[in-house]
């Protein structure tokens, strides 16, 4: 039998999006630092404002550095098109802003990231856009939480805080039983571990402010369209599927059919909203990218051996992560995600709220921020940090306990990261 | 825009324009297992440049309803009725791979209802390789694969798409897996089984064939073999493109379309 020759995903890691430059032969792919784009004549100049022919116009709505990143996650995802944001709540905000309008409503998994959370529970509210939170992992609850009015399903890879592991088939199965599409966070997983796409879903987001980019030297976000739902179909879409009269009553879903939700948060979501990506930040973010895959396995070895070393410490009282076999994803994740379920894991601390400050306190390689997905290991003690405010209970209910560390595993030499663990482990139960 | 025809819906991409009677009407007809949206680069263009464009859905095929047409033949009668039921009187076709084939029986033996053809991806046998035939018998995602994979030239493979953020062959692939089950596969087998004999010979209106250099669907030779036969012929290449040259080159074809039109 045949195989399709496709470039591989290492290959298009460092490749896809980007050719030597045509005009000076750059390699290495050019900051485009610049605003706007000279027109070859007045009838170019029409035929790219009315969308007959593609080209830049001005970097708010396009620029050459940000397309190629663009390209890049889209082939690294498998999907159609790419549009990068000025950061991942900019990809949240403008996915969300393209398909619905006032009246629409989201059913959401209620252990996503907290910005994402604060967008749907109290932001979007204020524009006519409302949200039911759910259990990610109770399809029942997916579907009684549906009604006419909603418009997307959406949740993440990996969950936050207890690293939920989301059943993409199943959840995106009942996304299109109502003839709605699934939304995810991909964030913690980044392509090289899940391709949310081929599992089912139909818009895929990132920060990729974290693992993509990897250094975490610059923000950015990114919505990749998976192409494959039906927008016109399922006649809930108007904003796709109607025309409109911001580009001479064009109808994306009729011109551009699969491509439709990426030409327009585009042509629409850019030009207005206006969260666009910088070129620098792209050429940072492309840098990332461009060893994501060795990056990523190492990770996903340096978290193996965290956990190992936690299991075995005295002064942790619980490990949470898929990999540990008293996650209740564990199976799920041996199947989802065969690569490993990310560096992102959670652990009890013996002596709560005050063992977790001194742990914090005590660390010196790890660094204290409020981060994710950095080529560094980073900790925070969410419980005297962002959640400070919160008595013991109301953390109980947001599912963060007192005693909850959360640890991204970095790239360091794993020793040096346990040692470090240890040395503040030990300084904590010192009361 | 959509036209009740046949007891069936055919819906084509009109670029966002109003079809307007008055002027010279250019249909475009897609290939195998694909639909309108491989025309988003050219139609909107050529609307707003003095045609009314419009970038048909094969029944079965986009957002048309109706039964597959199982023959290149039977297309051919199909668009001929089309033709003549929407009363502009003879249109430009332009036609891309399977579209070609379907073009070049308009023209030999509907000739009242053709004008002009414009051919890209052309070629006179269209034979297709039995490990894709099988895939798409058995709807499996490889055929959409395969597919995408030979229609690209290697450029594509990797970047270089003009439209900003859009990736070419997810995009190609994305096309081919909305195609209903059996539609890929119907389409290739009327590919694989078409004859067309000295079809070139019969066309009487002029003819612009486009050839890309990569194409392995149709390469440069089967193209050749084709263009041989015709009476008057206008050949183009496209350097580096492969078989879906109006999206891997859509400002040249663009160009070379509007030109073959006026
Ligand atoms: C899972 C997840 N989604 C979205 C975001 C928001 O991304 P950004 O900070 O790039 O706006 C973050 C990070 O802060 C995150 O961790």
């Amino acid at each position: 039998m045949v195989d399709p020759d496709y470039l591989k995903f290492d290959t298009l890691s460092l490749h896809a999006g980007q050719e030597p430059d045509p005009t000076t032969g750059s390699r290495g792919v050019p900051i485009y630092q610049t605003t706007s784009y000279s027109f070859v004549d007045t009838e170019q100049a029409a035929g790219l404002f009315n969308l007959e022919q593609p080209g830049h116009i001005y970097s708010r709505i396009s620029n050459p550095t940000v397309a190629v990143l663009e390209e890049r996650l889209a082939a690294l995802e498998g999907g159609v098109g790419a549009v990068c944001t000025a950061s991942g709540m900019a990809a949240f905000h403008l996915a969300c802003a393209t398909i619905m309008s006032a009246g629409n409503h989201v059913v959401a998994s209620r252990n996503i990231y907290g910005g994402s959370h604060n967008m749907l529970n109290l932001t979007m509210p204020r524009f006519g856009i409302n949200t039911t939170f759910v259990d990610p992992r109770d399809p029942d609850a997916w579907r009684a939480a549906i009604n006419e009015d909603t418009r997307v399903l959406f949740a993440e890879t990996l969950g936050n805080p207890g690293i939920e592991v989301l059943n993409v088939p199943v959840i995106a199965e009942i996304a299109h039983e109502h003839g709605l599409p699934l939304m995810l966070d991909a964030t913690f997983t980044t392509p090289y571990l899940m391709k949310p796409i081929e599992l089912g879903a139909d818009i895929v987001m990132h920060s990729v402010t974290k693992f993509l980019g990897g250094h975490g030297i610059a923000l950015g976000g990114v919505v990749v369209d998976g192409g494959r739902f039906d927008w016109a179909a399922s006649g809930k879409f108007p904003t796709l599927s109607e025309p409109y009269d911001g580009y001479h009553g064009i109808c994306f879903a009729e011109e551009y059919g699969h491509q439709a939700l990426s030409m327009r948060a585009r042509a629409e979501g850019l030009r207005d909203f206006g969260a666009a990506m910088s070129p620098a930040n792209a050429f940072h973010l492309l840098q990332g990218v461009e060893t994501l895959p060795l990056r990523m396995r190492r990770h996903v070895e340096n978290t193996s051996d965290v956990i190992d070393f936690l299991e075995g410490n005295d002064a942790v009282s619980w490990v949470s992560h898929p990999s540990v076999g008293s996650h209740p994803d564990h199976e799920l994740a041996k199947e989802l995600l065969p690569k490993g379920a990310g560096a992102i894991l959670s652990f009890g601390i013996a002596g709560g709220r005050e063992a977790g400050r001194r742990f914090i306190e005590n660390v010196q390689l790890a660094s204290h921020v409020a981060n994710v997905g950095d080529a560094k290991t980073l900790v925070i003690h969410p419980a005297s940090t962002t959640h400070q405010q919160l008595s013991a209970d109301d953390l109980a209910a947001a599912g963060v306990g007192e005693d909850l560390i959360r640890l991204s595993v970095g790239l360091e030499d794993p020793e040096d990261i346990i040692a470090d663990l240890a040395r503040a482990l030990r300084a904590s139960q010192k009361g | 825009m959509q036209l009740e025809f046949q007891g069936a819906i055919v819906n084509f991409a009109t670029g966002g324009v109003q079809i307007d009677p008055s002027q010279p009407p250019v249909l475009m007809v897609h290939g195998a297992g694909m639909d309108r949206t491989v025309w988003s680069q050219q139609t909107r263009h050529l609307a707003h440049h003095g045609f009314s464009a419009m970038a048909v859905d094969l029944p079965g095929h986009g957002d048309s309803t109706g039964e597959l047409l199982t023959t290149v033949p039977e297309m051919a009668d199909w668009l001929a009725a089309l033709i003549r039921s929407l009363n502009f009187g003879p249109v430009r076709l332009v036609g891309h791979s399977m579209g070609c084939l379907i073009g070049l029986e308009v023209a030999a033996r509907h000739g009242d209802v053709t004008e002009r053809l414009v051919l890209m991806g052309a070629a006179a046998a269209m034979p297709v390789h039995p490990d894709l035939l099988g895939a798409a018998e058995r709807n499996e995602t490889l055929a959409p694969q395969l597919m995408t994979a030979w229609a690209h030239g290697s450029r594509a493979h990797i970047a270089g798409n003009p439209t900003p953020g859009l990736w070419m062959r997810s995009g190609c692939q994305a096309l081919l897996e909305r195609a209903s089950d059996g539609v890929i596969f119907n389409d290739l087998s009327a590919c694989n089984f078409y004859e067309a004999g000295d079809i070139a010979g019969q066309v009487d209106c002029p003819v612009t064939v486009i050839v890309g250099s990569e194409d392995k669907m149709t390469p440069p030779k089967a193209t050749a073999q084709l263009v041989a036969g015709f009476q008057e012929v206008d050949l183009r290449h496209l350097e580096g493109t492969g078989h879906m040259m109006m999206l891997e080159a859509p400002d040249q074809i663009r160009e070379i379309v509007l030109a073959a039109l006026q």
